[in-house]
């Protein structure tokens, strides 16, 4: 029988505040175990939490490039339940009355659009950290010790519609849905650092069937390229067990990097009972309508619009996508456009070579010394016949690995283009004399040998010869 | 109206002897009986309410200020190891 898979997502986002969501401890990470934490965040009787008014703001704008609608009251719930990573035996979320509902994300997947729906954006705590003792993980460790540094930081969710319809969608939309929350500046999206996180909700059904089937959750997925991954093993193991004629269990499942295989979580299986009721020590959210607009209009360019600018400026689809999808090499091309380069070509060398740099050297862009305007200066001199193509790959390989002005390695060096026409006349005529079967089989109808004799000609400049000059002066040696 | 005590006994992780259950399960079919007769009221003109207090947007500025009470509250703790708490095996397996 045919399968459609359908699938769910449940992201979380860290956002970038100064202070937690309900106190005002720090909300930064790498600390000392435990410094971050104050009477409110570690749930000690008497507190009363006050909501962060930033955090707010940012799932708004969140919420306003999802085209989500804030709704006019929203409302803090106690969702209950224990965990060690839990000090109050409950987390602040919302529940019924969520900060914004249905909006939608449109993703390209392989060349196709698709409108993913987004049922809601809403706000909660963060839960603190485990390290588990005589065991990696959380199954066969002895005792755990608890941090407590990241507990009441501000996380936001986004829940979206069951609407995609392959793992491969499922981790388009995440990586679209991330690369959309940096251009929104409310969090830095790293899943591996778990400033992103993702839980996916899948289910196989047969082909034209209306009805959803049983759902199981996976978690544990840590990467961008582990949804893809978890989902598909997931999906598979749905397959075989529908085929087989047997039933899905409805239950969490832990996603192992390793294996690519999910296991159901071994032991007691509590249905979810959460018991949310109104968090009393906090009011409703009621944004002012001026608020939003102020905050909509905080809204920058963002991606898919940035990618139609691009292509707006030559730049190819598919390069323009590449370079929106990382924003700091997006920054840069609109820096080196700005400073008078084309896009097309800056487009060229940031997908090319320089992000082959940064890839072997492990190494980001903006933590090496070359700025857009050494760029822009290294294009301008091939364009004035200064460098050659080739010269310039590694004048610029220099200037990345070096931190040096391109002006400075250029001067240095003397790898600039020998322009003195006389020059290279003679060093063409050195090649006809040192080359004469070469020469011979030319005069013979061989046109391709000229290939080789501008060749040889690069290699006693040492690539410093234009070679359309070369081939010029060459064919004047010859007579 | 009765209470399942053992359900709710369990959600909250509580372990009660036999006439605790017996207490608690008159004590809360009592507050369940005015919660019942509190759904007998004519509310057709009273607008939903989430919140007991008429109070909305008490908002913070996101302002970080340094923590003071750290130490007293890990001595809360009954085992601290590097600074963190410790707590015994969390999933049976």
């Amino acid at each position: 029988m045919d399968y459609e898979t359908v699938i769910g997502l449940e992201v979380h986002a860290q956002l970038l505040t100064a202070s937690k969501m309900f106190c005002s401890c720090p909300n930064q990470f790498g600390d000392k175990p435990n410094t971050n934490i104050c009477p409110v965040c570690t749930g000690q009787p008497g507190v009363l939490p006050v909501t962060n008014k930033k955090a707010v703001e940012l799932a708004i704008k969140t919420a306003l490039a999802l085209n989500c609608t804030v709704e006019p009251s929203s409302v803090f719930a106690r969702k209950h339940y224990f965990y060690p990573d839990l000090p109050k035996n409950l987390q602040i979320s919302q529940y019924e009355l969520p900060l914004a509902t249905k909006g939608h994300l449109e993703i390209e997947v392989d060349g196709v659009k698709r409108k993913i729906g987004i049922t809601r954006v809403h706000l909660e705590e963060d839960a603190g950290k485990l390290v588990h003792q005589g065991a990696a993980r959380i199954m066969g460790a002895d005792s755990s010790l608890v941090d407590y540094n990241r507990t009441g930081t501000p996380l936001m969710e986004i829940v979206s519609e069951p609407d995609l319809r392959s793992p491969r969608e499922a981790a388009v939309y995440t990586e679209t849905l991330a690369n959309l929350l940096r251009y929104l500046a409310v969090t830095d999206a790293k899943m591996e650092e778990g400033s992103l996180r993702c839980d996916a909700n899948i289910s196989l059904r047969p082909k034209g069937e209306a009805k959803f089937g049983t759902k199981t959750e996976v978690k544990n997925i840590n990467s961008f390229r582990a949804i893809e991954k978890a989902l598909l093993a997931e999906e598979k193991r749905h397959e075989e067990v529908l085929s087989e004629g047997g039933k899905i269990t409805q239950e969490t499942r832990f996603f192992d990097d390793v294996t690519e295989t999910t296991t159901g979580m071994r032991g007691k299986e509590y249905a979810h009972d959460y018991r949310y009721f109104p968090e009393p020590d906090l009011v409703p959210v009621e944004p002012p309508r001026t608020w939003v607009a102020e905050i909509k209009a905080t809204i920058g360019e963002l991606p898919w619009q940035r990618k139609a600018r691009f292509v707006g400026l030559s730049v190819a689809g598919e390069a323009a996508q590449l370079l929106v999808n990382d924003k700091p090499l997006a920054d840069f091309l609109d820096a080196a456009v700005k400073l008078g380069a084309k896009a097309p070509t800056v487009a060229n060398w940031l997908i090319g070579d320089i992000t082959a740099y940064c890839k072997e050297n492990k190494k980001e862009l903006a933590g090496l010394n070359f700025p857009p305007a050494e760029l822009a200066e290294l294009l301008t001199l091939i364009e004035k016949g200064t460098l050659s193509n080739k010269i310039a790959k590694e004048v610029l390989f220099t200037a990345l690995q070096t931190g040096k002005p391109v002006k400075e390695i250029v001067a240095a060096s003397g790898m600039t283009q020998i322009s003195d026409e006389g020059e290279l006349l003679k060093i063409a005529q050195e090649v006809v004399k040192s080359n004469p079967k070469q020469v011979e089989q030319y005069k013979g109808g061989k046109e391709a040998v000229m290939m080789f004799l501008v060749g040889q000609m690069m290699k006693a400049t040492k690539g410093r010869a234009n070679p359309e000059a070369a081939t010029r002066l060459l064919k004047q040696a010859l007579g | 109206m009765r209470i399942d005590v053992d359900h709710v006994a369990r959600l909250a992780r509580l372990g009660l002897t036999e006439a605790e259950k017996k207490l608690f399960a008159d004590q809360l079919a009592a507050i369940l009986d005015l919660a019942a007769s509190l759904q007998k009221l004519d509310t057709e003109t009273v607008p939903p309410t989430a919140h007991a207090i008429p109070m909305k947007n008490v908002l913070r500025e996101d302002k970080a200020s340094p923590c003071t009470d750290v130490e007293a509250i890990m001595a809360n703790g009954p085992v601290i190891e590097d600074h963190m708490f410790k707590v015994p095996r969390i999933i049976e397996g």
